[in-house]
């Protein structure tokens, strides 16, 4: 009987020690991104102007890189239109 | 392609105009907060160009092997992409890192490997403007070298500890969030289709031209 009250009182002892021990362990930050349940009240330093100069860094690039194609391809065309004309031209005379 | 390019136009303005309405309805992420949404076009344009680089190194495998120019012509178109779509990875990743880190930049695995590899793409551009004759075949290693540079720059977040996000992220998005960042994908990937197409055909009148001026010395 006395073996047994022992036995039991190490084994609570243990059980303590563990949940001790695994109360003073960090928190696992998750792996993926993880939607917040509600939007953080006070930030130090403000999002939106860097999202949007992002999103501006963007669209400048697409649209100003479309128009250089488009610019330089109208150029190559008129080129070779007018080269094609005037070796056409000097080929009659 | 000259069939698909209106029907493909037309989709991808459709994509980038739903873009912002769907980025906006994404929820916020728990610790990053609005910055966050810089994900949404930060990641897509580097996926793009990784699309123009191995566009690129494919090409230029081709003409090195088969001297094909019309290969070298998709390989320049590629290579211009490849600069562009990086530059945009490059200018958006330290706005969201200024929030999120607390600084522009970091000289760390991934953000040094990615300079690298649009320093290398750069330096083909360089290359074939002032080489002179025979650069083609020298930027061609040179776009094959910047092609096997980028299983390195993907895969640098989990080989090496960097304050960038790991690559898992995508992969384990929440599905409000991965609705979002799927269309932007799908987006820029379309875009960067139709920007080559262009692209090749400034090439194609390029050497249409100087074949012209050269019959003319002959």
């Amino acid at each position: 009987m006395r073996r047994a009250t022992s036995f039991v009182v190490c084994l609570l002892f243990l059980a303590m020690f563990a949940v001790a021990v695994m109360a003073q362990q960090p928190p696992q930050p998750p792996e993926g991104f993880v939607p917040a349940a509600s939007v953080q009240g006070q930030e130090q330093l403000p999002a939106a102007p860097l999202v949007i100069t992002a999103y501006s860094v963007v669209w400048l690039l697409v649209f100003g890189y479309l128009w250089s194609i488009w610019r330089r391809i109208a150029r190559t065309e008129h080129d070779l239109a007018e080269v094609t004309r005037r070796i056409a031209g000097a080929q009659r005379r | 392609m000259r069939k698909l390019f209106l029907p493909l136009l037309i989709m991808t303005a459709a994509m980038f105009a739903y873009a912002p309405v769907a980025i906006q309805n994404a929820p916020y992420e728990s610790t990053m907060g609005l910055v966050q949404k810089i994900f949404y076009f930060h990641v897509p344009s580097w996926f793009a160009m990784f699309s123009a680089t191995a566009v690129c190194g494919m090409a230029g495998a081709v003409y090195l092997f088969t001297g094909r120019k019309d290969a070298d012509r998709i390989a320049v178109s590629a290579a211009e992409l490849a600069v562009v779509f990086g530059l945009m990875g490059l200018l958006t990743g330290p706005l969201w890192g200024r929030k999120a880190w607390g600084v522009w930049w970091q000289w760390d695995a991934r953000l040094t490997s990615a300079l690298v590899m649009w320093l290398v793409f750069v330096a083909y551009l360089l290359l074939r403007k002032y080489g002179g004759a025979g650069s083609e075949k020298l930027s061609a290693v040179l776009a094959l070298f910047g092609m096997a540079n980028v299983p390195f720059v993907y895969l640098s977040v989990n080989l090496w500890r960097t304050v960038h996000p790991k690559t898992s992220v995508v992969m384990t998005l929440e599905p409000d969030m991965g609705r979002p960042f799927l269309l932007s994908t799908l987006a820029f990937l379309a875009l960067f289709v139709l920007v080559l197409a262009a692209r090749v055909r400034l090439e194609n009148t390029r050497a249409a031209l100087d074949d012209v001026y050269l019959s003319l010395e002959d």
